[in-house]
């Protein structure tokens, strides 16, 4: 095996009854990769994480993480993981949870109590270091969650979800040390929806849908691929029912997003001639008007809508 | 086969997961108090009144207490860890399947010895005299041990619900209690009784505790100590084995 490759996934299937969840999957991880793995919700990716974090076992195919096979002790100790949805036990303290993970990882007391109390203190943490879990808000329950991954230095960092519902301070404090940690060599596997974040912070990111991966790129590149849409948004100063601008020539999808419009089209130029045509016919004035370039949000649904048709 | 140096790590790691279920789950008032209250009020319900010796009742209370305090909590653990949502971030550290099921077999264990200690002052207090403490005590710490996993095998199947685990646990642990000398010496039950009496674990702690106490056990020691340790391999097997299949399903 290739010395630089920290995650290899070989032929991944997974059945749960009859239902195929993860469908032959390939992939590979460079080491020090910050690797986004996308897809909408049921595609596989919990699934997937869970296999490679050893909770379940695959039906079919293989995975090595720097070398050991997923699921092993020496897999599980070089890894750290942050399950989605998970809790830090509620009647323990933090502090009490750090030290708990600390020993299940066989790392030295003395050790484990300087990284824990850095790392309470880099997520905002150690005054309420001594508090019940139960005490604290969603927010610092996921921080600590982090911290618990975090306290045995993991060479490999398998983040499911970790911003999910989190205000907008902690999802910073979280995206900020997962940005420090991969500036330090860490290689991150991070589970997203949020596709502003898997942008910012992935080097490359697969989309998975139904099972299966549909693309495997650089963020920048997949948007470009997918350049054949572009849209265009635009509000006026009245109402205008989303059935009228689709009747406008070169409108193929209308979607509304709050007081705007985003129009999908194939030519935006001739698109935003005709909006101002419109407008002015039907006495409506333009409060804005902007030829919007794909985004990533756009190359996912494009690519999982792609999926769903052929399925 | 694993290394001595794993096995080691291991055992120590079921050693920390002890600790946690027994400072989380076990260390609490409504937990310790339930666990002596509930078998002495369901023993004293079949003994009031039946004017019996102090050595009689104390090690059938002995038993009672030991069998429902450590079959208690251990049942659902799991449970509680799933719907808590903490367990898959246990599977995920470095510990084995088998590391996390000793890890709650040994806390509750140690809370069905702790626990035990409860009749065991209160008969001395009142006059009672233990014959051979040493093969007392080992017989209460192989009695925990074996109960303690017998509770795991209760959770085997994948529910969340600690209800559904309870009923399941009920509907084997009251039987049992009927049937293993406890309100009825072994001697004095008839053929098709005692038939029924050697299918359970707890009749050999029972008939050990007599000996011990009333100077008057049915089978001999060995063969009840055999048994036991039969029953304990029994369990902890069945509960390692399964719980590797059922556990992820937990999640």
């Amino acid at each position: 095996m290739n010395d630089d490759i920290a995650i290899q996934v070989v032929n991944l299937t997974k059945y749960y009854d009859e239902l195929l969840a993860v469908d032959h999957i390939n992939f590979t991880i460079r080491k020090g990769e910050f690797f986004g793995f996308l897809g909408p919700n049921g595609a596989g990716k919990t699934t997937t994480v869970r296999i490679l974090t050893g909770v379940i076992k695959a039906d079919g195919g293989s995975v090595s993480i720097l070398g050991y096979k997923a699921g092993n002790l020496k897999a599980k100790q070089i890894a750290g993981v942050v399950p989605e949805m998970a809790n830090a036990y509620a009647d323990l303290s933090g502090w009490d949870n750090l030290m708990l993970m600390s020993e299940l990882y066989g790392i030295p007391p003395s050790e484990a109590r300087e990284r824990g109390a850095r790392l309470l203190q880099d997520m905002g943490l150690f005054p309420r270091k001594n508090n019940l879990v139960k005490t604290y808000s969603k927010g610092m329950k996921q921080r600590l969650i982090l911290c618990l991954a975090l306290v045995s230095d993991p060479e490999v960092l398998f983040l499911d979800e970790p911003t999910s519902g989190l205000d907008v301070q902690s999802a910073r404090l979280i995206k900020d040390l997962l940005q420090n940690l991969n500036a330090k060599g860490k290689t991150i596997f991070l589970t997203t929806h949020d596709m502003d974040e898997a942008n910012q912070l992935c080097e490359r990111v697969a989309i998975i849908n139904q099972g299966k991966i549909v693309a495997i790129d650089a963020p920048e590149r997949l948007r470009i691929a997918t350049s054949g849409i572009h849209s265009v948004e635009v509000s006026f100063d009245n109402m205008v029912s989303p059935e009228v601008l689709a009747n406008i020539p070169g409108v193929n999808t209308v979607r509304k997003l709050g007081d705007k419009y985003r129009l999908y089209t194939a030519n935006p130029g001739k698109l935003v001639v005709s909006l101002v045509n419109y407008s002015s016919s039907h006495g409506l004035e333009v409060v804005s008007l902007n030829i919007l370039v794909p985004s990533l949000e756009d190359a996912f649904v494009a690519l999982t809508e792609k999926g769903a048709k052929h399925a | 086969m694993p290394e001595m140096a794993t096995i080691l790590q291991q055992a120590q790691r079921s050693l920390i997961i002890a600790r946690k279920d027994i400072r989380i789950y076990y260390s609490k008032g409504p937990v310790i108090i339930f666990g002596v209250l509930f078998p002495v009020f369901l023993f004293l319900s079949f003994t009031i009144g039946r004017q019996l010796a102090i050595d009689f009742m104390i090690p059938g209370l002995l038993g009672m207490i030991l069998f429902f305090t450590a079959t208690s909590i251990s049942p659902i653990v799991l449970p509680w860890e799933a719907q808590a949502r903490t367990l898959e971030r246990l599977i995920s550290c470095p510990v084995r399947i088998e590391t996390i099921i000793i890890g709650d077999i040994l806390a509750s264990f140690a809370f069905g010895v702790g626990i035990s200690l409860v009749p065991i002052i209160l008969g001395l207090f009142l006059g009672i005299t233990i014959s051979n403490p040493i093969i007392f005590a080992l017989a209460v710490i192989l009695a925990a041990f074996c109960f303690a996993s017998l509770g795991n095998v209760f959770s085997i199947p994948p529910t969340n619900l600690p209800a559904t685990v309870n009923m399941i646990a009920s509907v084997v642990k009251f039987p049992v209690v009927f049937i293993s000398g406890i309100f009825i010496p072994l001697d004095q039950l008839p053929a098709w009784g005692q038939a029924i009496a050697y299918i359970s674990p707890l009749t050999y702690f029972t008939d050990i505790a007599r000996g011990c106490i009333q100077g008057r056990g049915h089978l001999p020691l060995a063969v009840d100590f055999a048994v036991l340790i039969s029953f304990t391999a029994l369990f902890v097997l069945v509960s390692t084995k399964l719980h590797q299949r059922t556990m992820p399903r937990r999640i």
